[in-house]
């Protein structure tokens, strides 16, 4: 038998309108890629990665994770030779994936056995170890096997203009913010000695400990480490795929030649590698993401570096279009630190454009810790970033400490006051500017030196440009000045602290102290894995935080208490005491005016506190109150009640006193409600919940509103139209702090009063 | 012959200063401003010594970086190896750089002989091993 009921009436509609609103949000600038393992798009596994396994005869390899010895290509041999530790590969190799994961996430299994096992384990082994873990298991697993004890964080100091005194002053705020080491690199290649010796000058104003690189093409940048103007290196990349190695290059045995050159000239180094690099170059052998990293950083283990910048890197954003891709980042960070290398934790390059994604994507770490959570933070605003833009840069870096604060967790950073960087910035100027003179490479004017101070980029300077700052730069190539002369030049100028800061800094080199596993200089002392090991053995052990660092660390600038709020509302106390006048009159009784509307205002008002949320002065709500209930025929009375400050009880309570049966609770800062003697506390007539964006024209028709409820009408309700301003945080501290002074003020029984307000002229 | 360092000399400047030695043979108190002011303290004064990286390659040991100990023995070799040298050797390295096996011998012989740098010079036969395995003389454009 047939359905005869009617068909429903064709609905035309193509679009659901959310996804056009969903189109204009940031995130829909991001792009994702299909997961595709052929193409190389796939981060923890792939057909074509090996299964782990290793193979020893006779003392040697025989094979290594299902590829015979006599097939390997220069990074397995690399790795087979250098990285993998046979006496201990035997045990390691036989624990299974699982069982070793989970001691990873087992805070009674010290760092120090799980280290020693990594060193007789194959990169597929280590990659399906770490695959085994979901994304907080990898984060916990991080913060427990990263080497330092304390975490720290690198930051760039780059400008669009390569201005050396810009340079300088950024430097000098880098340091101060608590960056332990900062890098540079140019925009025109020639510049590298001009950059060098700014920020080296500039990173020794404030404090002395920062290290310091300038990123700069192979030779050249060894140049420059010789002629002593940088501490560290980190532009040595590694590649997981021989033929993108070919492709950049080089072999694992001219980059691992290249390292031990640094070290023998006493520079700090790193090696660079990364997920996704290999995809970008186009050799990717249709391998994981994941995998490929894992041979690079056997191989870097092999060359005995002493640690690594990786978690994506250059390739983090095209990770970051893959599914995984960012918990992918964070396992490969995973194994640098499992490989006992120091990690300078990526969250580097912008990997997106969506600021949900950039919160959640340095979480993680920021919980975690990290040798250097950054590697690096783009301390300079983002189009100054010479690097191309960080994932966070100088726009966001109040959003990280106060990330830091929220968390309780140390970035590495530090709040620093206003007052204190105008000292630091024209400090680094003067001393930049001293040395050009001495050195007679140039002679900065004083609206030069003052607009850098002033600027918050490069676009607000009137300073040197790329071709002013090249002549500088070939001069101090070409004349062979070094760090010696730089600091002679300081101190002869009366930049003697300066001076010996430098000094500090290039006397690193002779011990060599920190060219040991995860070196950083804290308050002037050496700190790596050595002597600040990450010993995590469970809660109470590991990093925590010092009450004197806490301290320090959750200072950020302009946050209220009760004092700010007093001293705020005084000011504008005494503005409202020329209009209006509040005068105790008594006990209030209830009402026998059937027309009578009682405004009940809350112990604070007009006493402590003289505005709104919305910025409104009392006097003026008061007015539009009155006036409004005017307006209807209806008389107002003012009464204070001093019971409650509740906005629902101060509504019920002037209701129960007005003759009318009506009244209107009105707390100081601006909520209110109107409300009717026989209802419930919570079952008023109307609410004005929303005090911030509250308009003396809605207290007017508040008040009329009153007045048409107490003659019987039923007037439409007053609607304040919101978007949720009112629920921002901006708020919250202020209307805590604001309702505590109120509630402060009540006492239990105490009796509601009459108050006579006289508004003059000016109020009305 | 001497105990070997631990972890607990270490940082060398702090727990075994006395164990410092610049190029010159200057202590690091002897690395003043006012001595740098003097014309006392050159850059080469600054410069790290073979000693200095073999005590940091023992901590290393000492620390359980066995691979990080071996790079700062190489590099205790490489100190006195002018940067010219080292440069070329780094080219050398490159893919497609050197011609064949021998180029890369030749160099590992110049570090052995002239330089004394006997784990670095073992380091780049090595290398010419593999680069003749896989090709990487093969003339690059």
């Amino acid at each position: 038998m047939q359905d005869k009921s009617p068909t429903p009436p064709q609905i035309k509609v193509n679009r659901w309108r959310r996804f056009a609103d969903w189109d204009e949000r940031p995130l829909r600038l991001d792009r994702f890629a299909v997961e595709d393992a052929a193409a190389g798009f796939a981060a923890f596994s792939s057909p074509s990665d090996p299964k782990p396994g290793l193979e020893i005869e006779n003392g040697k390899v025989k094979s290594m994770d299902g590829i015979a010895a006599a097939d390997f290509d220069m990074i397995d041999l690399f790795i087979a030779n250098h990285h993998l530790d046979l006496e201990i590969a035997r045990e390691a190799m036989a624990i299974p994936s699982p069982e070793i994961a989970r001691m990873l996430v087992d805070m009674n299994v010290p760092r120090t056995k799980l280290v020693r096992l990594a060193h007789g384990m194959t990169p597929a082994k280590l990659a399906e170890v770490v695959t085994e873990l979901n994304a907080l298991e990898i984060a916990f697993a991080y913060s427990k096997m990263r080497a330092r004890h304390t975490p720290g964080n690198q930051g760039h100091v780059t400008n669009a203009k390569d201005d050396p005194l810009q340079l300088a002053a950024d430097a000098a705020t880098a340091v101060a913010f608590g960056f332990d080491e900062v890098e540079t690199t140019m925009r025109v290649a020639r510049n590298a000695w001009s950059n060098a010796v700014a920020c080296a000058v500039g990173a020794a104003v404030g404090r002395w400990g920062t290290l310091f690189q300038c990123s700069s093409e192979e030779a050249e940048e060894l140049q420059i480490g010789m002629a002593g103007f940088t501490s560290y290196a980190e532009t040595v990349s590694v590649y997981g795929t021989e033929r993108a190695f070919i492709d950049g290059d080089d072999t694992p045995w001219s980059k691992a030649f290249l390292s031990t050159a640094y070290a023998s000239r006493g520079i700090k180094m790193r090696c660079t590698s990364g997920a996704g690099s290999e995809l970008l170059m186009g050799f990717h052998e249709s391998k994981s993401l994941l995998y490929l990293e894992a041979r690079c950083l056997c191989l870097q283990r092999g060359m005995g570096v002493q640690g690594t910048q990786n978690g994506g890197i250059d390739g983090a954003p095209v990770t970051c279009t893959v599914p995984g891709g960012m918990r992918e980042l964070m396992a490969e960070n995973l194994v640098a630190v499992w490989l006992d290398l120091e990690c300078a934790s990526g969250n580097d390059a912008a990997a997106t454009e969506s600021e949900i994604r950039v919160g959640a994507k340095i979480l993680p770490y920021l919980i975690a810790g990290s040798d250097l959570i950054c590697s690096g933070f783009g301390s300079i605003l983002a189009y100054d970033n010479s690097f191309n833009p960080s994932l966070m840069n100088g726009e966001e870096l109040e959003d990280f400490l106060v990330l830091q604060r929220d968390f309780e967790a140390d970035g590495g950073l530090t709040p620093v006051g206003e007052t204190e960087i105008i000292e630091l910035r024209s400090r680094a100027v003067q001393a930049i500017a001293a040395v050009f003179e001495e050195l007679d490479l140039g002679k900065p004017t004083a609206d030069m030196m003052a607009s850098v101070v002033a600027a918050s980029g490069s676009e607000e300077t009137q300073s040197y440009l790329p071709r002013d700052v090249s002549f500088i730069s070939e001069a101090i190539k070409a004349r062979g000045i070094n760090v010696i002369d730089v600091i002679r030049a300081l101190a002869k100028r009366g930049y003697r602290t300066e001076a010996q800061n430098l000094l500090n800094v290039v006397k690193l080199r002779v011990t060599g102290d920190y060219l040991q596993t995860s070196a950083i200089v804290r308050n002037g002392h050496v700190i790596s894995a050595v002597n600040d090991p990450n010993e995590y053995l469970g809660p109470g052990t590991g990093y925590r935080l010092s009450k004197e660092r806490r301290d320090k660390m959750v200072a950020i600038r302009d946050v209220l208490d009760r004092d700010e709020v007093l001293r705020s509302e005084g000011r504008h106390a005494k503005a409202e005491a020329r209009l209006i006048q509040y005068r105790a009159m008594g006990e209030a009784a209830v009402g026998n005016d059937p027309k009578e509307v009682v405004i009940g205002i809350s112990p604070a008002f007009g006493v402590k506190i003289f505005r709104t949320l919305g910025g409104h002065p009392l006097s003026s709500v008061l007015d539009a109150l009155i006036s409004g209930i005017r307006s209807k025929g209806c008389t107002p009375r003012v009464v204070r009640l001093k019971h409650t400050a509740d906005t629902s009880f101060l509504g019920l309570s002037a209701a129960r006193l007005a003759g009318s049966g009506v009244g209107i609770g009105i707390q100081a800062k601006g909520t209110s409600v109107i409300h009717q003697r026989d209802r419930l506390p919570h079952h008023n007539l109307e609410l004005f919940s929303n005090a911030p964006i509250t308009r003396l024209d809605h207290y007017r028709r508040l008040g009329e509103n009153a007045a048409a409820y107490a003659l019987g009408d039923h007037p439409e309700p007053v609607v304040v139209p919101t978007k949720g301003e009112a629920m921002g945080s901006r708020f919250h501290a202020q209307v805590a702090l604001i309702y505590a002074i109120e509630t402060e003020m009540t006492a239990d029984g105490a009796t509601p009063e009459n108050v006579e307000i006289r508004l003059t002229e000016a109020a009305q | 012959m001497s105990k070997k360092l631990t972890t607990r000399d270490y940082p060398l400047a702090e727990k075994r200063p006395d164990l410092v030695r610049t190029r010159h043979g200057k202590k690091l108190e002897d690395l003043t401003l006012d001595a740098l002011e003097a014309g006392d303290v050159a850059l080469e004064d600054l410069r790290i010594t073979p000693e200095a990286l073999r005590q940091q390659a023992e901590i290393a040991v000492a620390a359980g970086r066995p691979t990080l100990a071996r790079n700062f023995e190489r590099a205790s070799e490489l100190v006195d190896v002018p940067q010219d040298v080292i440069l070329g050797i780094y080219e050398l390295l490159r893919p497609g750089r050197a011609k064949g096996k021998s180029d890369l011998l030749d160099a590992a012989k110049l570090l052995r002989g002239t330089y004394k740098a006997e784990q670095m010079a073992a380091f780049i036969e090595e290398a010419a091993e593999v680069y003749e395995r896989r090709g990487l003389f093969s003339k690059r454009f």
